[in-house]
């Protein structure tokens, strides 16, 4: 039980330290701060929530479960709040978001 | 394990703040530190556990707390110049 539980949780820190690791290159890597907020909603939702459920399998039913529980939820609530209150600050500042060209190739077989 | 899990969360941390250096905009580095401090909270829970001492999830609750007022007042204040008291010019400060 006890080594069913240690690769269980094995699995989801490693799941989650690689969510985490995609989110941050996708930070450096992506063109916009719109496009940015798509790797720190990885971050937010898979990554943290990955390492918090294998942190909460090396626990038992105790305090520090629902503490972990609460942190889950927490971040849960408050990473698309602050997100969407910085895009609509983006926006009412002036940051326009890049957008593709519209594709000429699809209009003209779409008028032929 | 854990000590996994501590070194993804630094490498994320500091691809975060090489993001906050180099940031063009003030939106790019609000929303890099922004994910800094959700790593913290990660890194001082799994930091608890690295230790043997569970206790450490209430600083890491707390830094919850404070990444996301703190987040929301530098957004708050860099998009309409001031924390609150909406002028006729703002529509309501609702963000």
């Amino acid at each position: 039980m006890a080594l069913a539980l240690d690769i269980l949780s094995w699995a989801a820190i490693i799941t989650g330290g690689a969510f985490c690791i995609i989110g941050a290159v996708g930070m450096i890597r992506l063109p916009d701060v719109f496009c940015r907020m798509h790797g720190v909603g990885i971050i937010d939702t898979m990554g943290i929530g990955m390492i918090i459920l294998g942190l909460a399998l090396q626990t038992g039913f105790n305090l520090t479960l629902a503490k972990l529980a609460m942190i889950l939820i927490f971040v849960l609530f408050t990473s698309p709040t602050a997100t969407h209150a910085l895009a609509r600050a983006a926006r009412y500042g002036g940051v326009e978001p890049q957008l593709d060209k519209p594709a000429k190739k699809e209009t003209d077989q779409s008028n032929t | 394990m854990f000590a996994t899990a501590a070194a993804a969360v630094l490498i994320s941390m500091l691809l975060a703040l090489i993001r906050a250096v180099r940031g063009p905009t003030v939106y790019d580095r609000i929303l890099a530190v922004n994910a800094f401090g959700t790593l913290t909270v990660i890194l001082i829970a799994v930091h608890g556990y690295l230790d043997g001492r569970p206790e450490f999830l209430d600083l890491a609750l707390v830094y919850a707390l404070i990444n996301f007022i703190g987040t929301i007042a530098v957004t708050k204040y860099v998009s309409l110049s001031h924390l609150g008291l909406p002028t006729k010019d703002d529509d309501g400060g609702d963000i």
